[in-house]
């Protein structure tokens, strides 16, 4: 005879993998339970249903990523051919083709929210979207280098890597892998600084000015304080943090690490709140974050001129490989 | 005129070492496989960080998504492990023979606890 509490169930019905919001239902209850769905940490792929709302934010998100990866790419590039050796060469070029990578990664997953690729070039060109802001800066000498592919890298890198649990899953999977390669830049990156640091007394000054000249677009980096409750890439889960988290977590892991190479953060009034366990600096310059942002600051134009000669020499490339075959 | 090619997406499967599983790491932009091999390698294998490739064109996955196959609402719990919850039962049965409760083997690692 069969036990009859063996035919109980025991273990509870399990959450059905398919959101409720991608069934046909009307506009507002199937938005009501798209929000129910992210707020509450659940995940979004590409081919769910999702309000206009969403998709804008995710888009606008992910496009200004990937522009910020394929423009960055253009400082650096500037001291390819005058790396001080034949190793610093290869591992800066390959850095560079991380980030060129990055952004392919990116502009596909921007892609598959609906807006073509050929059109967020156009829009990067007109000015339309933006980049980030460290990369509107000249690039004077090789400690530039390395300052940036140490401190900018780990700039971005906090801010990625709370994007590996973004509510928009390609995006999350994304981030996973480029926070990896990152993570490999940031060593490079530190690699020269410390080269430098313990160098010569011209090389020690060089790195310090660089740090210099670098530190106020590197706080301006994450943006301004913003209330967590306003903030709509927050509230669906785009992002996990918000900016000042992200400065903060920056200054908590490399502010000591700058010091230990004994360089000198040019802002007296950088200091460790214990009592508020939070770090206290002069406010950074939002009036030159929004100058430089919208394609206003020092080396803006001349990296966007760079980017369309080099969208335009490569034009007969995409043109080729759309042509079709040959005529026999 | 030569008919225009369609970029289309290819979707890009990768092994990590010999006898990992295949895994999804993305998806690539290219009119045909040979192209599509190209860009592939260069965005997945470039650091070594794959012994394998899979290139599949995006619309020749069939996609099964269909919940009421994959999760029928119906108790499943008789074919899992954690469905069968002896615990009690073996307390009752230990109360009638007398005996101690085993000590767990360490044949695999570390004793459960």
């Amino acid at each position: 005879m069969t036990d009859p509490l063996a035919l109980e169930p025991i273990l509870g019905p399990r959450d059905r993998a398919r959101p409720a919001f991608n069934d046909e239902l009307p506009h507002d209850e199937r938005f009501a339970l798209f929000e129910a769905h992210v707020t509450g940490g659940g995940k979004v792929e590409a081919t769910d249903w999702m309000p206009d709302e969403y998709r804008t934010a995710v888009l606008r998100f992910v496009e200004m990523h990937a522009n910020s990866e394929l423009m960055g790419v253009l400082p650096e590039r500037e001291w390819l051919m005058r790396a001080p050796t034949l190793r610093r060469k290869l591992a800066l070029t390959a850095k560079v083709q991380d980030e060129v990578g990055h952004a392919q990664l990116l502009y596909r997953v921007a892609e598959d929210l609906g807006k073509p690729r050929e059109q967020m070039f156009d829009d990067l060109l007109d000015g339309k979207t933006k980049f980030h802001n460290v990369f509107h800066y000249p690039t004077v000498g090789w400690a530039d280098v390395g300052m940036i592919a140490w401190l900018v890298d780990a700039a971005a890198i906090v801010a990625q890597q709370a994007l590996r649990d973004s509510s928009y899953a390609p995006y999350a999977r994304t981030m996973r892998k480029i926070c990896w390669e990152e993570s490999v830049h940031i060593m490079h990156g530190r690699d020269v600084v410390v080269t430098m640091a313990t160098g010569s007394p011209r090389q020690r000054a060089a790195i310090q000015d660089a740090l210099e000249r670098w530190w106020g677009p590197l706080m301006q980096m994450h943006g301004p304080r913003s209330p967590r409750e306003t903030d709509r890439d927050l509230h669906w889960r785009i992002k996990a943090r918000t900016s000042e988290e992200l400065r903060q977590e920056f200054l908590s892991i490399y502010v000591p690490r700058i010091r230990e190479l004994g360089l000198v953060i040019p802002d007296p009034a950088l200091a460790y709140d214990e009592a508020g366990g939070t770090w206290t600096y002069t406010e950074p310059d939002w009036e030159e974050l929004r100058t430089v942002v919208t394609n206003h600051g020092p080396m803006s134009q001349a990296r966007l001129a760079l980017r369309r000669l080099a969208r335009d020499e490569t034009r007969w490339v995409r043109e080729t490989i759309l042509a079709g075959p040959r005529a026999a | 005129m030569t008919p225009a090619n369609e970029l289309e997406a290819w979707e890009v499967f990768r092994q990590e070492k010999d006898g990992d599983p295949m895994r999804h790491g993305g998806s690539v932009m290219a009119p045909d496989a040979e192209l599509a091999t190209h860009y592939a390698r260069e965005m997945f294998g470039r650091r070594q960080e794959s012994v394998r490739l899979w290139i599949v064109r995006r619309t020749d996955i069939v996609d099964l998504a269909d919940q009421d196959l994959l999760q029928p609402p119906l108790d499943r719990s008789y074919k899992k492990p954690g469905g069968y919850l002896m615990r009690d039962k073996l307390a009752a049965a230990r109360e009638v023979s007398g005996q101690s409760k085993p000590k767990a083997r360490s044949s695999r690692g570390a004793p459960s606890t």
